[in-house]
């Protein structure tokens, strides 16, 4: 199915960026070339050929920070979002076929819970629970799925009324059928774009909440966290937060650049063998 | 004016198509994109005043060459050769400011479907003078008056303030004489109507084509007439041109193409319905037996069906006539559970069939099956061909695997379509091979009785006639019964052993069909009958002629 030649150039630098961040997620303790909170020099060391990327501001080599901060990061966005979509997809698919008082009662509930600031909601509900990785990523998936659900539903609720979703009901199939064989596939073009959104979202989420000291505990840190560790660097013209911040951008940009192409695939309706 | 001085200028013919040739890139499956000619070098030339008729089958390329008369190519669609001379000049190389001249004053189109092309936000009124205002042709004031005057014309009912309404607060048949109206506004040279009554119903398309034609004669416009309904064609046009696979077939006088046709293909157009079917008399055990069934929309309110019953013969065919709100697809609703009755009761193969869907059991499900008037939308754009029919048979007979390939490519054999479609999406097929997968899918079940709504409806009438063909041998092979729901009456008289006619929610006419078929007949089985386009000259005004009662719907 997957011819390589196929693949555009945009989608191939987008695919070799993540790559390369997902391989620093995944073998960090052994890329790195010092402990992530191990202090190896001064305060705000310049970059050299001890220290590629200088210091931060207690004297920890900023490399080993990063590829341990990616492992963080990508950590968290992706269980989040993984969370965030499969919640908010099947239920908002499953309000627009089952409709009535279910669709009503979700819909009112995803309401209220949109009615409140996410950043906010996170604080309180954060400062209360036990601060650790899986209430983060629980947080953070449940607030994101209201949106997600509102999109999956609206989308859901125009496929669900198609000849061939009534040629599926009448021949007898079951919900399982309706939504994951008839909906979904029809649903993931908007889905897959927002995914894109979303996951970014869910990445300087974690970062504002690590800043204000509610995501991830020290002495680890995600790539917001560090921003906010060496954000007073700036003032003395060292570009210690510069480079968390560069990462995330870098990030968001290969990550949509990879959605965009799979967006491009999904969109086709003859199994993208049209796509030049 | 200016324009009055380039009509005097000039006096070739109005349009003057020279060896014209348009080519667009497709993406065939499983192969590198390639440069298709949609049209193959086609000349023709039209007078002032006079109507040429563009007819083919869907592909044929009328629209396209239709198009080009304004230098205009549909997606994708590219103007590679030849000459397009309007008034005297070559319009492909006018450029885009020659162009924006042109469009709205020299040429104006009249579309398909007029509820499509209409903006839903702006009153009628502003969208008909738009064109004539940007050109600058004349004063807002004069310009509506002109506007009135063409909706008394086209006989639109109050001429005066129609055009105060948006496009939802007018029906169909309306809405296409408004764009129409809109067309003739700026005073054009040439009008291209596109499939302009092809939307409506038989009862409808007959005022619209009354009023379309009368307007043509009584403002001199010369006008391109696009359809694939060659008895359509032939009541308003002076020459009729017949096109296939972007070549010309025949071209002459409308007589000549109707009474003395020179080419095969044209012979195969002017004489597509006649399918020889004799009549089965009805048995003393139906298979489905409707009996005082009414139903209604938004809890009692609308009372879309009243006390209907019919009945349907094992291996018979039931045709379902009326125009649209006849209440004929919401029986089939009724029938499939999709509408529960209020009143009334169905029986189906000796059984009474529960109201509501989800009471129903899955041999209920399997043994009353259904086919869409839509047969894209009736797919699932997502699975291939193989899926789409493979799934019956997995749900109903839980086979798997070997069994399941071997009937998938056995029901493909009896649609006539070869092994190389399983893999195919929906979207690479044609019309008719949709229509054919639906047909597959609904056999793959092993129904007693298959409701038809409309199923050919959406087709060229070659295609659709391939359809009928099909589903009566399939008739034969498997002994299955069809409600056939239709509002074409060839279609009906071809396939039928007996006709309900609808009206309003009412059966007003049951019958088998050799009696419902013969005089006397009420008043509205008789509008219906007399509305069905003949392929004869001067038919429109003897129909207009005889009407007893005005359509519903216009």
């Amino acid at each position: 199915m997957l011819d390589i030649k196929r693949i555009p150039t945009g989608a191939w630098i987008g695919l070799l960026v993540t790559g390369v961040f997902l391989i620093c997620a995944v073998f960090a303790p052994w890329l790195a070339p010092h402990g992530n909170a191990e202090i190896v020099g001064g305060v705000w060391e310049p970059m050299s050929s001890t220290h590629l990327l200088g210091t931060d501001n207690i004297g920890r080599d900023l490399l080993s920070r990063m590829i341990y901060g990616a492992r963080i990061t990508i950590f968290i966005a992706v269980l989040a979002t993984a969370l965030s979509f499969s919640l908010g997809a099947i239920l908002g698919f499953t309000a627009a076929v089952v409709g009535g008082w279910f669709d009503t009662g979700m819909s009112r509930l995803v309401d209220l819970l949109m009615s409140i600031p996410t950043l906010i909601f996170g604080l309180v509900v954060l400062s209360v629970l036990p601060s650790n990785v899986v209430t983060l990523i629980l947080v953070m998936g449940v607030l994101d799925s209201t949106r997600v659900y509102r999109l999956s539903r609206a989308v859901a609720v125009d496929i669900n009324v198609m000849d061939f979703v009534e040629a599926a009901k009448l021949r007898g199939e079951g919900m399982v059928w309706i939504i994951f064989r008839e909906i979904l596939p029809n649903a993931l073009s908007p889905l897959i774009s927002e995914l894109g959104l979303r996951f970014i979202y869910a990445v300087l989420f974690l970062s504002a909440l690590s800043f204000l000291g509610l995501g991830v505990q020290p002495p680890n840190a995600d790539w917001g966290g560090m921003v906010k560790e060496n954000k007073d660097g700036i003032v003395f013209g060292i570009p210690a937060a510069l480079i968390p911040a560069a990462a995330i951008a870098l990030l968001a940009i290969s990550v949509n650049l990879v959605a965009d192409w799979i967006l491009n695939r999904t969109t086709d309706l003859k199994g993208g063998r049209g796509n030049g | 004016m200016a324009k009055a001085a380039a009509k005097t200028a000039h006096d070739g013919p109005l349009l003057d198509i020279r060896n014209l040739k348009i080519e667009a890139t497709v993406y065939p499956p499983g192969e590198e994109p390639k440069q298709v000619t949609i049209v193959h070098g086609v000349s023709l030339t039209l007078q002032k005043g006079k109507v040429l008729g563009l007819i083919g089958e869907s592909g044929a390329g009328k629209s396209t060459i239709g198009l080009s008369s304004m230098a205009y190519g549909r997606g994708g669609v590219k103007i590679t050769g030849g000459e397009v001379i309007l008034n005297g000049r070559d319009i492909l190389k006018g450029g885009a400011k020659g162009v924006r001249a042109l469009r709205g004053r020299e040429v104006c189109y009249v579309a398909q479907s007029a509820a499509a092309a209409f903006n839903p936000a702006h009153r009628l009124m502003d969208q008909v003078v738009e064109a004539a205002l940007e050109h600058g042709t004349g004063k807002r004031a004069e310009l509506e008056k002109r506007a009135v005057a063409l909706f008394r014309k086209l006989s639109l009912p109050n001429p005066e303030t129609i055009g105060e309404r948006y496009p939802h607060q007018v029906s169909g048949g309306q809405l296409q004489r408004v764009m129409t109206a809109m067309a003739l506004c700026s005073e054009p040279d040439l009008i291209v109507f596109d499939e302009p009554t092809t939307a409506l119903d038989v009862t409808t398309q007959i005022d619209v084509l009354a009023a379309i034609k009368d307007a043509i004669r009584d403002t001199g416009v010369a006008a391109l007439y696009i359809t694939h309904d060659l008895a359509v064609v032939a009541q308003v046009s002076d020459e009729i041109m017949v096109l296939r696979h972007g070549r010309l077939v025949e071209w002459g006088g409308t007589r000549q193409i109707i009474k003395e046709p020179r080419q095969e293909y044209t012979n195969a157009l002017v004489s597509v319905h006649h399918i020889e079917h004799a009549e089965k008399t009805p048995t003393t055990a139906p298979v489905l037996s409707v009996k005082n069934v009414t139903a209604s929309y938004g809890g009692g309110e609308v009372k879309v069906l009243k006390n209907v019953s019919v009945d349907i013969h094992p291996g018979q065919t039931l045709a379902v006539v009326g125009e649209s709100g006849s209440g004929k697809s919401t029986l089939a609703r009724a029938i499939t559970g999709l509408l529960p009755p209020q009143e009334g009761s169905i029986t189906f193969a000796g059984r009474t069939l529960s109201n509501a869907l989800k009471d129903r059991t899955k041999n209920d499900l399997r043994e009353l099956q259904m086919i869409y008037q839509m047969a894209d939308v009736a797919m699932n754009p997502r699975q291939t061909v193989g899926t789409i029919i493979g799934r019956p048979l997995e749900f109903y007979f839980n086979m798997r695997g070997r069994e399941r390939d071997q009937r998938i490519a056995e029901l493909l054999e009896k649609i006539e379509m070869g092994k190389g479609f399983v893999d195919r999406y929906p979207a690479e097929l044609s019309g008719g091979q949709k229509q054919r997968v639906c047909i597959a899918r609904a056999l793959a079940a092993k129904p007693k009785l298959i409701i038809c709504d409309e199923v050919t409806s959406a087709l060229d009438p070659l295609v659709a006639n391939g359809i009928l063909k099909l589903l009566l041998a399939l008739q034969a092979e498997e002994d299955v019964a069809y409600m056939f729901i239709t509002h074409d009456l060839a279609t009906v008289k071809a396939i039928a052993d007996s006709i309900a006619v609808m009206y309003r929610g009412e059966v007003v006419r049951y019958g088998p069909k050799s009696q419902v078929l013969t005089p006397p007949f009420d008043a509205y089985t008789d509008l219906l009958l007399s509305s069905v386009p003949e392929m004869e000259l001067g038919w429109l005004e003897k129909a207009i002629a005889g009407r007893r009662m005005a359509a519903a719907g216009n």
